[in-house]
């Protein structure tokens, strides 16, 4: 195996485009790894750990691009460096007039665009402070995607946003709505008076969009950040967040999501929804909360907080988009079971966003009980690795251990394949449950190229005699640039169940696992 | 009125600091938004990015 690195001095591309483009080289017939990325430490590392760096490489810094390979001849090496250099071709012909309007850096984009009010930062973690805190100093909210950024420098930037009145949504903030205009990831969605604050970006994309196919609007949707409502951060964004839509004549209703946060921060939250005049539908998925006050409404999924938020919305009895009811759901299950094989009895969850993976977690666990996952409602369901799914299994392929150095799955479906197969592959699996998520920010066509492989997978099922059932939910809009029936329409014809929200795909696919085991034992007692 | 609430009744003018696609979103949302040419500062040397940190306070 030959090894290369090369380095392109002084040569910043962001990541999303550099992994896109790592993507499409490990493909290239003859070629073990290839990698391009920023010199960072951390990149260096990566690039370490998996052989691939070498001491040019190591002599890199941030503003250096790295492009390494290990590759089996010359000729592969070869197609690499045509890959990349055709990239950097194509990127810098497109940039070419972005660059001119560009502005060299924050104050000179502040000069540019006076009244400027709100900074996306999305750079390498190492240096998101120092671009938020100068965005912050010059008076704008600041939307900071950024991870990798300290607990600590975490609190420094909220606190400054406080003192400055100021948002200061994130780091690792994925989602926002801010007067109707889609920021990061995020969905094209009606004006109307729902405001809503999460913690968790796919759960806030999932509630809009459920609100949105209802025909009602969102007045703003903020982010905080997944660790605002954790120790030591206290909720701060939240709070700060909760305040300003509380006093906003726009907003009748608000909602709060996030994943489970620590209790006196519940408390702390519920405490402050308690003393205002308004309507406040509380989704802490997985959290016992309680409360007395006849204006706080406590649910436990995505689906039930925009149910409530609707019916809040003086527009009672309105249910979600095609909802079904138990008996309906229990029949297309029985129908999918009647496919099956004696012994498919495990269901197997491919999630892209975090928030509807543990939303799943959660409804699935009611019908199957513990189900197995990388990032899992109790720590004894850990998958021991998470590349192998083990009797029920759902596994958030947007984790840590999955985008290290690679692509998103919202942004590159594509990586998604092998587990589907993979799944497809396993004897017992008797159901696929998929999330695909749509809107700004994500691929713009998921079910494009998610499709090819659902059929692949039914097909690999179907030549050893099994039938392999593929439940779906598409989170996103009629307004989003894919466009929610055009991807819905791509995902039938490939044989999948589309469900109108995560939870409903989630309760149909535990229904068919379960009832593909209880027809096992009659089978079996047979 | 306080700031977030004044964004509320504002017209959205956004900077954008990094990944290219957020800005060609906001682009096709009709937004106003300037781009900036990021490159890590101090040529990417971290001990240099410490010191403007601490000057940034």
């Amino acid at each position: 195996m030959i090894i290369r690195n090369v380095i392109k001095r002084n040569s910043y591309y962001d990541s999303v485009n550099l992994m896109l483009l790592s993507s499409k080289l490990s493909p290239i017939p003859g070629v073990d790894k290839a990698a391009v990325m920023m010199g960072t430490d951390m990149n260096k590392s990566l690039m370490e750990e998996s052989g691939l760096l070498m001491e040019e490489g190591r002599q890199a810094t941030a503003n250096d691009m790295i492009i390494a390979v290990s590759a089996r001849d010359e000729e592969a090496i070869a197609r690499v460096f045509e890959e990349v250099d055709n990239f950097i071709k194509n990127k810098d012909e497109k940039t070419g007039s972005l660059q001119e309007e560009a502005a060299h850096n924050l104050e000179s984009a502040l000069s540019m665009l006076p009244g400027a009010n709100l900074a996306v930062i999305s750079v390498p973690g190492q240096y998101a402070k120092y671009e938020a805190q100068k965005a912050l100093r010059n008076g704008c909210h600041v939307f900071l995607f950024s991870d990798n950024v300290g607990l600590e420098e975490e609190i420094e930037l909220k606190d400054f946003a406080i003192e400055k009145g100021l948002l200061m949504m994130g780091p690792d903030c994925g989602t926002a709505i801010i007067n109707n205009r889609a920021i990061g990831f995020a969905n094209v969605v009606p004006p109307g008076d729902i405001g809503l604050i999460a913690a968790a970006g796919t759960g806030l994309q999932e509630v809009t969009c459920l609100l949105s196919q209802n025909g009602f609007g969102i007045s703003q949707a903020l982010g905080t950040g997944g660790r605002d409502l954790k120790e030591p951060v206290n909720g701060r964004m939240m709070l700060q967040g909760f305040r300003a839509l509380a006093a906003d004549d726009n907003t009748k209703v608000i909602v709060l999501i996030s994943k489970p946060p620590a209790q006196e921060i519940a408390e702390k939250v519920i405490s402050e929804a308690e003393k205002v005049d308004k309507p406040v539908v509380i989704c802490f998925l997985g959290q016992k909360i309680q409360t007395e006050c006849s204006g706080v409404f406590i649910v436990d999924t995505l689906e039930e907080a925009a149910k409530k938020a609707m019916a809040l919305e003086e527009k009672e009895g309105v249910q979600t988009g095609n909802a079904l009811d138990t008996a309906d759901i229990e029949s297309i299950a029985r129908t999918e079971i009647e496919k099956m094989s004696p012994e498919q009895k495990y269901l197997r969850g491919n999630f892209s966003g975090g928030t509807l993976c543990y939303e799943a977690l959660l409804v699935c666990q009611e019908e199957l009980g513990g189900i197995y996952s990388n990032s899992p409602l109790d720590p004894s369901l850990k998958l021991p690795d998470s590349s192998k799914s083990i009797s029920h299994t759902c596994v958030d392929l947007g984790e840590d251990e999955f985008t290290r150095g690679r692509p998103h799955p919202m942004i590159e479906p594509a990586l998604r394949k092998e587990r589907i197969l993979q799944e497809a592959n396993d004897p017992e699996t008797a159901v696929l449950l998929l999330d695909v998520v749509l809107g700004y920010g994500c691929h713009h066509d998921p079910a494009g190229v998610l499709s090819p492989s659902i059929i692949e997978a039914k097909e690999a099922a179907a030549a050893k005699g099994r039938y392999l059932s593929v439940v779906v939910s598409v989170c996103g809009t009629q307004l989003d640039p894919q466009n929610r029936e055009d991807q819905i329409e791509k995902l039938e014809k490939a044989g999948a169940i589309v469900m109108a929200s995560n939870a409903q795909a989630a309760r149909l696919a535990a229904l068919i696992a379960k009832k593909s085991r209880e027809g096992r034992c009659c089978y079996e007692q047979n | 009125m306080n700031k977030i609430n004044e964004l509320f009744s504002q017209e959205l003018k956004v900077i954008n600091v990094g990944i290219e696609s957020f800005y060609n979103s906001l682009i096709d949302q009709n937004v106003k938004v300037v781009n900036v040419n990021w490159k890590p500062p101090a040529g990417g040397n971290e001990k240099m990015l410490s010191i403007l940190n601490k000057l940034n306070r």
